[in-house]
Order: structure tokens, then C-alpha cells, then sequence
């Protein structure tokens, strides 16, 4: 057991340093894939909710495959694929191969997952708005700008809240995948840990403590949110 | 596209297609048995058996599939001399195998919370209408609660399988060849990104296909549901 405690403590001996950068390179590409996904996630929306039908088709296309397709895979294809249109690119203008950063690729890709699966959120939420609420808006003077931001939007978050936190979890998990295309995050940081002390029970039980950790933090803090979002809504 | 490539990794792609529907039906079939368990030991009177059924579930819903198939694959060579001398080494050094058990584990704890959910939105009154006709014991349940249940957690386990489905590329990582697997192996040796895209339709294919299916069945299970005249 002391020698279990001594392989995760901190400084030149213990892993614990290594976990713990692994843990927070995860913890920033989750926060960092969260704006993007949801900024998407809420365009594929209004696409799939348009009266007009050259918007609607590929929205619904960008979802189905993108709820379709493993996220494996989804991220071996935005991290291949994005280094193979890059330097074709490049090529056309004397370039050389062209590096894409397994950050980046990561963010890409859990990001198309994530806001396909939050369209779905947002669309619910966008149907559970009723019609009144819009055209009150544009009764008022409202120009449809205006009405989406300061009439839909702010019902729209309170709707989409539980649906969007479980997406969140979701996407704090899907982050492991991440270590494939050799990123340093907690699951990749743990097998190297485990590749020199040879305790891989010991190590991935701390990963995924460590997860789990993260889990219930973000619950904790999503009940917090749903509480403020819920604010001038009379409790029955 | 490359019909040289296909013809040699055609075959193994559908092999591949194979494995993965063996992973996604057999996990999910045995965690469906565990599941049932699960979800009565979460509604139980007795606190141990909460507990512990509560702890099961948080554990593989809040860790990553990912890191619970290293823990048991890799995790399980420490132990190799115990797994030795019980006669179960030939199991946990199998990669396929250890998906298998991996994957079971997981789908339970997801299968237990929708079973959980479906049991608890069942009213009150049909449990006691059930007892006062005098049926007891595991008919109460068999016979009375879970019909009306599974109609309830269709929709939810429709999902989960399809999650499985798409958790199980993960399966490629230690080495096994579903279609994930067969696309690693080609990729590495062509460079040939559409040996991705060929994955990605059979993907496709196969999540699409569940989810007609699924609504066929949801048409069919709950045709006596349905109010004369809603449905054609």
C-alpha cells in the first residue's frame, strides 16, 4: 500500500505529477471543445428547424452521420483527413506536408460529435418555445435577430440545460479517446505510468477514479446552473 | 476508387463487419441479464444492496469505456498468476474476450438505470391491483410490472445499443478486428484514407439499419396503444 501511495505521489519518484498534467490536458480540451460544439450544435438547429429546405437537408445529414459514426473513428478521419487536405492545399501553393496538431484535430472532432448530438438538444428546446413567443416578438418591432436573442434564447437555455449537461459528461469521457492520436491526456499519461512501473491495475483504477471525479464535480456544478437558469420561474 | 484496395481488404472489412455485430449482440444480450439485477438491487429495501448496486453503476457510467478495457485488459496481467491457478488466464488474455466481458459490464449499468427508470414509471396501483388478485412473488414482476416497463425503456435501450455499436470501434485499440480494426490494419499499410470512409458507411449502414428496425418494433409493440384513428 506505501508503495502503491509512493508510485502516485508527486516530484521525480511518484507519477502523480504526469496523472495530473495528463488529467488537466483533458479537462482544457473538454472546456475548449465546449464553445465550438455548442456555437455549432445551435446553427445544425436553426438549419434543421428552417422553413427552407436547402438549409434543413444537410443539417439533417450533418447529424445522422455524425450520431452515426463511432467518434474513433470520427477523430482518426478530421486527424488523417485534415492533414491530407492541408497539404494538398499547400501543395497548390508550393507548400510542404503540413503538420495538423492532434489538439486541434481533437477539438474538431469531438466537436462535430458534440453539436450533433446538441442540434437534437436545441431542436426540442427551439419546438418547446411556443409560436406565441416569436410573434409577440415581432409584434413588438422586433427585428428576427433581435427576437432570437433576447426572446428565444433565453427560454431556449433553460430547456436545453439537462440535455446539453449530459452531453457534457459525455464529452468529458469521449476526451479519452484523444490519447490515440498520441495526445498527452489522462489515459495516455496513465500508460506511459504503467509502461515503466508495470502496475496497470493500480494506474488505470486511479484514471478512472480520476474521471469519475470529474464527473461528479461537473454534476455538482451543473445542479448550480440548472438552479440559476431556473431563476423567475415560479417553482410548483 | 481504388478497386485494388478493395478487393484486398474488402473481405476482411465484412469479416470485420461480423466481429463487431458479434461484440455489440453478445455484450448486449448478456448485459441485459445483468441488468435486471442491477436495477432491482437499486430499488431494493436493503442499503447493501443499493449501495453497492449504486456504486456499480456510477463506476462504469462515469468512467470511460476507454480506460475500463485497459483497466481490464492490461489491468488483468498483474493478476495472471491468481487467474492462473483459478483456470480463467485463457479468458482475460484473450483481447476479443476481455471486450466482450468489458463491454457486458458496461451496457449493464447503462441497461440497469433504464430498466431502473421504466420499473419506476410504472403506477403504484398495478403492483397493488396485481396483489389483490392475489398473483404474487416474481409473477408481480414478470408478468405485471416489466411488460409495461420494456414498453417504456424501448426507446432508451434502442439508443444504447446503437451506443454500443459505436463504443465497440474501441475494441480496435487492443488489438481486435472489427471493422474499426481491419481499417487501422489497411490504413497503416495503404495510406489510404477512404479505407476510413468504407468503415464509416458500414458504420452508417448498420446504426440506420437498427433504428428502422427499432421503430418497427416500437409500431408493433404498442399497437394496442394506440388510440383508433391516430395510426394508420
Amino acid at each position: 500500500m506505501g508503495e502503491a501511495l509512493g508510485l502516485l505521489g508527486f516530484g521525480p519518484d511518484g507519477w502523480g505529477d504526469e496523472l495530473a498534467a495528463g488529467a488537466w490536458l483533458t479537462i482544457r480540451l473538454a472546456l475548449a471543445t465546449l464553445p465550438f460544439g455548442l456555437a455549432v450544435g445551435f446553427l445544425a438547429a436553426l438549419a434543421r428547424n428552417s422553413p427552407r429546405r436547402w438549409l434543413r437537408t444537410p443539417g439533417n445529414a450533418f447529424t445522422t452521420i455524425f450520431r452515426g459514426l463511432p467518434e474513433l473513428l470520427t477523430l482518426l478521419l478530421v486527424y488523417f483527413g485534415g492533414q491530407t487536405l492541408f497539404t494538398r492545399i499547400a501543395g497548390l501553393f508550393g507548400g510542404a506536408q503540413i503538420e495538423v496538431s492532434a489538439f486541434v484535430a481533437g477539438l474538431v472532432a469531438l466537436g462535430l460529435v458534440f453539436s450533433a448530438y446538441a442540434s437534437e438538444v436545441f431542436l426540442g428546446a427551439l419546438r418547446g418555445i411556443s409560436r406565441g413567443q416569436h410573434e409577440a416578438g415581432y409584434a413588438l418591432g422586433l427585428r428576427p435577430f433581435t427576437v432570437l436573442r433576447l426572446v428565444v434564447l433565453p427560454q431556449l437555455i433553460r430547456l436545453a440545460l439537462p440535455g446539453l449537461a449530459n452531453l457534457w459528461l459525455v464529452l468529458l469521457k469521449d476526451t479519452s479517446l484523444v490519447s490515440v492520436i498520441a495526445l498527452n491526456d489522462l489515459v495516455r499519461e496513465t500508460s506511459v505510468a504503467v509502461h515503466a512501473t508495470k502496475e496497470p491495475f493500480l494506474f488505470y483504477l486511479v484514471a478512472c477514479l480520476i474521471y469519475l471525479a470529474m464527473s461528479i464535480v461537473s454534476s455538482v456544478g451543473i445542479m448550480r446552473i440548472e438552479r440559476w437558469s431556473e431563476r423567475g420561474v415560479r417553482r410548483s | 476508387m481504388n478497386i485494388e484496395l478493395l478487393e484486398r481488404y474488402g473481405p476482411r472489412m465484412l469479416e470485420g463487419l461480423l466481429v463487431t455485430i458479434e461484440l455489440v449482440v453478445i455484450s448486449v444480450v448478456l448485459g441485459a441479464l445483468l441488468a435486471l439485477p442491477i436495477a432491482l438491487a437499486r430499488m431494493s429495501r436493503s442499503p447493501i444492496l443499493r449501495g453497492a448496486s449504486l456504486a456499480y453503476v456510477t463506476f462504469f457510467r462515469g468512467t470511460p469505456l476507454l480506460a475500463q478495457l485497459f483497466l481490464f485488459y492490461y489491468g488483468s496481467g498483474q493478476f495472471r498468476h491468481f487467474f492462473e491457478s483459478i483456470g480463467l488466464w485463457w479468458f482475460f488474455r484473450d483481447a476479443f474476450l476481455c471486450c466482450l466481458f468489458t463491454f457486458t459490464l458496461n451496457t449493464a449499468a447503462y441497461q440497469a438505470e433504464i430498466l431502473r427508470g421504466a420499473m419506476t414509471s410504472v403506477p403504484r396501483g398495478q403492483r397493488e391491483a396485481a396483489m389483490a388478485l392475489g398473483i404474487r412473488g416474481p409473477a408481480v414482476l414478470f408478468r405485471v410490472i416489466l411488460p409495461q416497463a420494456l414498453i417504456v425503456a424501448l426507446r432508451p435501450l434502442g439508443n444504447e445499443v446503437i451506443l454500443m455499436i459505436k463504443g465497440s470501434a474501441v475494441a480496435s485499440i487492443v488489438t481486435v478486428f472489427d471493422i474499426m480494426g481491419v481499417a487501422d490494419l489497411a490504413f497503416a499499410r495503404s495510406f489510404d484514407l477512404s479505407v476510413y470512409l468504407w468503415a464509416a458507411v458500414l458504420y452508417l449502414v448498420l446504426v440506420e439499419t437498427l433504428s428502422r428496425v427499432w421503430n418497427v418494433l416500437e409500431r408493433k409493440l404498442t399497437a394496442h396503444l394506440a388510440v383508433a384513428g391516430t395510426r394508420a
